[in-house]
């Protein structure tokens, strides 16, 4: 006890005479320990990614809507990647779809969403001067810089980048031979991939040890904000199954450069026969999956939990079943650990076992509809302020709802015969967890933008920005479905080699040319973003009203947020439109004995408790500033 | 503004483990389901048959119980550290560091009594699985004996004692982990062989 103290105290007394004496650029952007500003780097890295990702798929929807369209203006940027005929190469296709899929999925929405908003808000909202160990916290962003930095790179190589899908499964990514991607730009896939990992460990072992040990005051469990039950949880996923991600890649790496035969067996290229003999293909899925599925909840946990934020404070209502919200974010975590094998029911897996698993992953839709049932009540009836995060939180619920549905027919293992990796897959993973989670992520870039960078990003450019994207994403999503249910299987170069899917080329060039509008409608939000950091209107100290802990530090806060003392927290984080309440918020900071008139019963009897410990602290605080 | 931050807010925070030493537990967490998932693929890729069956190397009895005696021996040091005795902390801890290294040549020996069974790191899994197992657990456990050094030269400097004891402990649990982590893989592979 004594030493956790003392060991903290040094840290954060540290860094501030640090900060004072030499800040400079380096100091302050670049190495910084600070978690406000690397979680602003992982922000700006991760809009980077997510504009790179997107012209990606621009470019194979464009291949897709428009199969006969000569691509000869893009010579420029992809030179030998068109042919004479001006058509995109097939292999640059599958590399285009295999980056689009690992961009988005790990680095915009692993790292610039828990990146960005676990770093940022964590100490902020549980009262914190930093993370647990800046230094760590600083290392995992320059893990994660140096990851993209080689999967950059591997985009411009010769042979192009990894092709094999994100999935990576061997032997496609085992072997050389197999496609141009499986070459050099699958082994920078992996390594990029294990500094990732690095970064995710890195960062996630910093998040629960924070959340877990430097609570302020009065920050009991009961008392955190959803986002931050998020996090935690998101970054308890993470710990457990990035591991099993990096232990199937160590075999894979083996396979690929030592010979070993972990994946491969009775492979003939050619006509002749790899001296590989008695792997398994399945067990590399197996090892793949197992990190895989939990991942879709690191990438959808923290939207989920910052929806909840933005939903109840511009409801005006405290959150509906905070305890369920709870509840059911355990579930999802504990669940996501045994499901990962509905990605395989056509694998060859013992159907039994499909139907166990079958049965494990309809459980999920029990806490996902708890949780949609949670926040449309917390909707209800509220006094409804549509900012810009509010309409993309609701834009979450939205898809979270009509992608989850098609997970009830995908968990089906018979129904998954038809199904399986068909469009009706990219259907419901783009609505249920990319879009769901990317309009987590911009919603709150909107929220927490004013304590960010201290000033308001424009409201008119983000309804704009809103309802083009939520249009768009329907449009482009929707479709899909029909085309899926047909039987279309996604990854493939042409539609047009099928008498079947001819009757679809027109839905395809419509979804095209939706993917390209909303696409075009990102800038409008990256304008308003960098545009609003240096000439946005000045944010007041709460703008919306909030209750939380990051709003009651000053508008540009420090390294160590609070000037003075870290306020203690005497009431949990919902406490909007109390009746009898002056305002219709209260935040955290204001004790119980301070609003007679709006507690409630059982709260009265704890205001008497609550006296005796603040009575406390004042003398411990007397005592302290003598000292000093 | 700044200056105005005297930590007066640092008196009592809810703490119940140095965040060091409960980061050092989360990493522990990672190694575990590493190895976890090292040895659910073995189990699976087993019941598939075509298994290649061979001896385990008998050097392996030996090196578990260096590993174990290195594991008291450093709780010996562990003990002396809480009772301000210097010396004993510095023959506690070269012993385990050394018998850790011993460890490590021991594990270098099982491969060379794995090559004379003729069963390679290329091959069957059921061979390569082994290489895997025990190389990437020597890896972890380089890593402990550069921590137990650490300490050890800390210890010459006098910054180790019964009030100073994070690093000891970390480093003691580190090593009782790695020493009970090769144990379960030993285990593991004695009883799914």
């Amino acid at each position: 006890m004594a030493s956790a103290t003392v060991a903290n105290h040094d840290t954060t007394a540290h860094d501030h005479h640090d900060h004072e004496h030499h800040d400079n650029f380096v100091t302050k952007y670049i190495f910084t320990q600070d978690h406000k500003m690397i979680g602003k780097q992982f922000l700006v890295t991760g809009i980077f990614w997510a504009v790179i990702g997107g012209f990606l798929s621009v470019l194979f929807r464009l291949q897709l809507g428009f199969p006969d369209m000569s691509l000869e203006f893009l010579r420029p940027l992809l030179g030998g990647w068109i042919d004479e005929t001006g058509k995109l190469d097939p292999t640059f296709y599958l590399a285009l779809v295999t980056m689009h899929g690992t961009i988005m999925v790990f680095f915009v929405l692993t790292a610039g969403l828990s990146g960005t908003f676990s770093n940022f808000l964590i100490p902020l909202q549980i009262g914190a001067r930093d993370m647990a160990s800046g230094f760590m916290n600083m290392l995992s962003y320059w893990f994660f810089f140096l990851s993209g930095v080689i999967m950059f790179i591997s985009l411009f190589i010769k042979t192009g980048p990894a092709g094999g899908g994100w999935v990576v499964y061997p032997p496609l990514s085992a072997l050389e031979q197999a496609i141009p991607g499986s070459g050099l730009g699958m082994t920078l896939w992996l390594v990029a991939m294990t500094f990732f990992i690095v970064s995710s460990l890195l960062g996630g072992i910093n998040y629960i040890t924070t959340i877990i040990n430097l609570r302020t005051k009065g920050m009991s469990f009961s008392r955190l904000p959803l986002t931050i039950w998020a996090f935690f949880l998101t970054a308890v996923i993470g710990l457990l199954s990035f591991p099993v991600l990096f232990a199937a890649a160590l075999l894979l790496v083996f396979d690929r450069s030592f010979g070993t035969s972990f994946y491969l067996a009775d492979i003939y290229i050619g006509g002749e026969a790899l001296p590989n003999t008695g792997g398994s293909p399945v067990l590399f899925q197996h090892l793949f999956w197992f990190l895989g599925h939990p991942e879709v909840y690191i990438v959808l946990l923290p939207a989920l939990g910052i929806t909840s934020e933005i939903i109840a404070t511009n409801s005006r209502k405290p959150i509906f079943g905070y305890k369920a919200m709870i509840v059911s974010m355990l579930g999802i975590t504990i669940l996501s650990f045994i499901v990962w094998a509905h990605h395989m029911f056509v694998s060859g897996m013992n159907p039994f076992l499909g139907s166990i698993f079958m049965f494990l992953t309809l459980i999920i839709a029990v806490p996902s509809a708890v949780k949609v049932f949670n926040y449309l009540t917390t909707l209800w009836r509220g006094n409804l302020i549509f900012t810009p995060g509010m309409l993309f939180s609701i834009g979450l619920v939205s898809f979270f709802i009509s992608g989850g549905l098609t997970g009830i027919f995908l968990g089906n293992s018979a129904i998954d015969i038809q199904l399986h990796d068909t469009y009706f897959v990219v259907a419901h993973f783009h609505l249920v967890m990319g879009s769901a989670s990317f309009f987590g992520m911009v919603a709150g870039i909107y929220h927490w933008f004013p304590k960010m960078f201290g000033r308001m990003m424009d409201v008119r450019l983000g309804y704009i920005h809103f309802w083009l994207t939520f249009t768009g994403v329907y449009l482009v999503f929707f479709p899909m479905h029909y085309i899926g249910i047909a039987g279309f299987p996604r990854r493939y170069y042409s539609w047009t080699n099928f008498e079947f899917a001819n009757m679809y080329t027109d839905l395809n060039m419509f979804v095209s040319v939706a993917a390209i509008i909303t696409f075009a409608a990102q800038f409008i939000f990256m304008f308003n973003f960098f545009y609003s950091m240096f000439r946005g209107r000045k944010a007041t100290l709460n703008p919306w009203r909030s209750n939380t802990l990051e709003w009651t530090t000053p508008l540009h806060p420090g390294h160590g947020n609070w000037p003075g003392e870290i306020p203690a927290v005497y009431r949990w984080p919902y406490d909007y439109s109390k009746p009898g309440a002056a305002e219709d918020f209260i935040p955290q900071t204001v004790p119980l004995s301070a609003t007679p008139e709006s507690n409630l019963p059982h709260e009265q009897e704890l205001v008497k408790l609550e006296m005796e410990i603040m009575k406390d602290e004042s003398e411990v605080l007397v005592a302290n500033e003598s000292k000093h | 503004m700044e200056k105005e931050l005297n930590y007066i807010d640092l008196v009592e925070q809810p703490i119940s483990m140095h965040p060091k030493k409960f980061a050092l537990w989360l990493f522990m967490v990672t190694v575990v389901m590493v190895f976890a998932g090292l040895t659910s693929a073995y189990i699976v890729r087993q019941a598939e048959g075509n298994w290649l069956e061979y001896d385990l190397p008998t050097i392996f009895y030996i090196t578990s119980g260096i590993v174990v005696l290195s594991s008291v021996f450093l709780h010996y040091a562990y003990y002396s550290a809480q009772k301000d005795n210097i010396a004993g902390v510095r023959i506690g801890m070269s012993l385990a560091v050394l018998l850790g290294i011993a460890f490590l040549v021991g594990q270098w020996y099982s491969w060379v009594a794995m090559v004379d069974r003729e069963v390679f790191f290329v091959g069957n899994p059921s061979g390569s699985f082994l290489y895997v197992f025990t190389g990437l657990h020597a890896v972890h456990l380089i890593s402990g004996v550069i921590f137990l050094i650490i300490v050890l030269i800390s210890s010459f400097r006098y910054e180790v004692h019964s009030k100073s004891m994070i690093a000891m402990e970390m480093a003691t649990t580190y090593w009782h982990f790695l020493a009970g982590l090769w144990l379960y893989l030993f285990m593991f592979l004695l009883l799914n062989h």
